[in-house]
């Protein structure tokens, strides 16, 4: 019957295999779909970051505060280096869309170029990630951890609770730039005790400072922190280090790993191929993994230095 | 059943030559810059109450969003597929994103809230 034929085409057409439901291949399809979860992923880290940050507002660093040096300037540049990277991660994202373009028309040489630059941007990103964690992990002006675990920083009474670091307290010269000495916390303390119009200042949006009274009774019980791990942080809320050594450790996985494909895939391009194979799929792949890591980045960004 | 493994998406018409990648890199650029100095300068008038924190980080999400936009949109081509497929995509993030920082966010105030009294 010819109702039976038709209907036998009609199956094999669907089931044989070969259809785009998407009009995306399996491949591009896929990771998609890993993007998707990967996305998820993240956003429940950065909301986990939001609970904390929620339940101890008042001890939760403001980031402008503790990401403020750039390379070789002198001073404070709050935000000027996350600045840089997110430029640098987003160029690497135009050059990666360019070499999906040259791709788009087989042009070799110029998946090869751009390629080429998304690497080296990929790189240079995680250079100034392992910049940055350098600069956290070790600490800045220093601050003191009382018996309850409160991060309070030295103040000068009357200079409207502008941190003193332990370096100035300690020498009394300004602390110069770069400079990572570690003191203990008996240094501190005798030089806290000589110093007289020294008193102690609570972090975050409060900043309450306390009276001299106060500061000499809470410097009883005092520990010396220097810098950012994942059990303290000068800075305030250990959460805060944590989630910073995680969420951006996290991410700086994920551009590492996209450099890794993207130089095998690069690799791919100079042995030809896909040239024999007719198009460069495999590079708008690894592109679409590429994007997302700026994608992510630009969330970090704003969650973590911004808000 | 042949191996279709490497074939080629279907192509999709998306804009031609370079041009609208230079676009869309000038508008991240500018989205940035922006965000940049409104957090260095931190306006006295953006930090008033609106919709639980202050104007100036409502300003500094939407911004963000519109980033996310472009990014998904034009560099990761989303905008020029199928509408199946890009509503596919979108959509889980869509519903479950916003719920799970509503839900954690609010669990997170109220924490805070009992640890304080």
């Amino acid at each position: 019957m010819a109702n039976g034929a038709a209907l036998e085409q009609n199956t094999s057409a669907l089931w044989g295999g070969g259809r785009q439901p998407f009009g995306a291949s399996y491949g591009k399809m896929m990771m998609w779909f890993f993007l998707l979860s990967d996305a998820l992923t993240f956003s429940g880290f950065l909301t986990a970051m939001g609970l904390y940050r929620f339940k101890y507002e008042e001890t939760w660093p403001i980031a402008e505060n503790v990401f403020t040096h750039f390379p070789m300037l002198h001073g404070e540049h709050p935000l000027l280096f996350v600045a840089l990277m997110t430029f640098i991660l987003i160029l690497s994202s135009v050059t990666m869309v360019l070499a999906v373009n040259a791709g788009h028309k087989n042009n070799h040489n110029g998946v090869v170029l751009w390629m080429g630059l998304t690497i080296v941007g990929g790189f240079m990103f995680l250079g100034s990630q392992a910049w940055e964690w350098y600069h956290f992990i070790n600490g800045d002006k220093g601050a003191i951890q009382l018996e309850n675990n409160a991060i309070v920083y030295l103040t000068k009474a009357g200079s409207e609770g502008k941190i003193l670091s332990v370096y100035e307290l300690v020498t009394g010269v300004e602390k110069p730039h770069g400079d990572h000495t570690e003191f203990s916390t008996g240094d501190v303390v005798s030089a806290f005790g000589l110093n007289t119009d020294v008193t102690l200042r609570y972090p975050g949006k409060a900043e309450t400072t306390m009276t001299r009274e106060e500061a000499v009774k809470a410097f009883q019980t005092a520990k010396l922190i220097q810098g950012a791990s994942l059990r303290e942080n000068e800075y305030g809320n250990v959460l805060f280090a944590d989630f910073f050594f995680f969420v951006t450790g996290f991410h700086g996985t994920h551009v590492f790993s996209g450099v890794v494909l993207n130089i095998i895939i690069f690799i791919n391009v100079l042995m030809g191929t896909y040239k024999q194979r007719g198009h460069y799929e495999m590079v708008e792949k690894v592109g679409l993994y590429w994007h997302f890591v700026d994608l992510v980045w630009v969330f970090v960004f704003t969650f973590f230095y911004l808000v | 059943m042949s191996d279709h493994s490497n074939n080629p998406s279907e192509h999709h018409d998306g804009p031609e030559g370079t041009a609208w990648i230079w676009k869309v890199f000038w508008i991240l650029l500018a989205v940035t810059t922006v965000e940049v100095a409104l957090g260095i300068i931190k306006p006295e008038i953006l930090l008033s109450q609106f919709l639980g924190t202050s104007l100036l980080n409502v300003i500094f999400i939407v911004l963000t969003l519109a980033k996310a936009y472009y990014i998904v949109a034009e560099f990761m081509h989303l905008g020029h597929e199928r509408k199946n497929f890009i509503w596919t995509i979108t959509l889980p993030i869509v519903i479950l994103i916003p719920y799970l920082t509503f839900v954690l966010l609010t669990e997170g105030g109220y924490m805070g809230v009992l640890m304080n009294q």
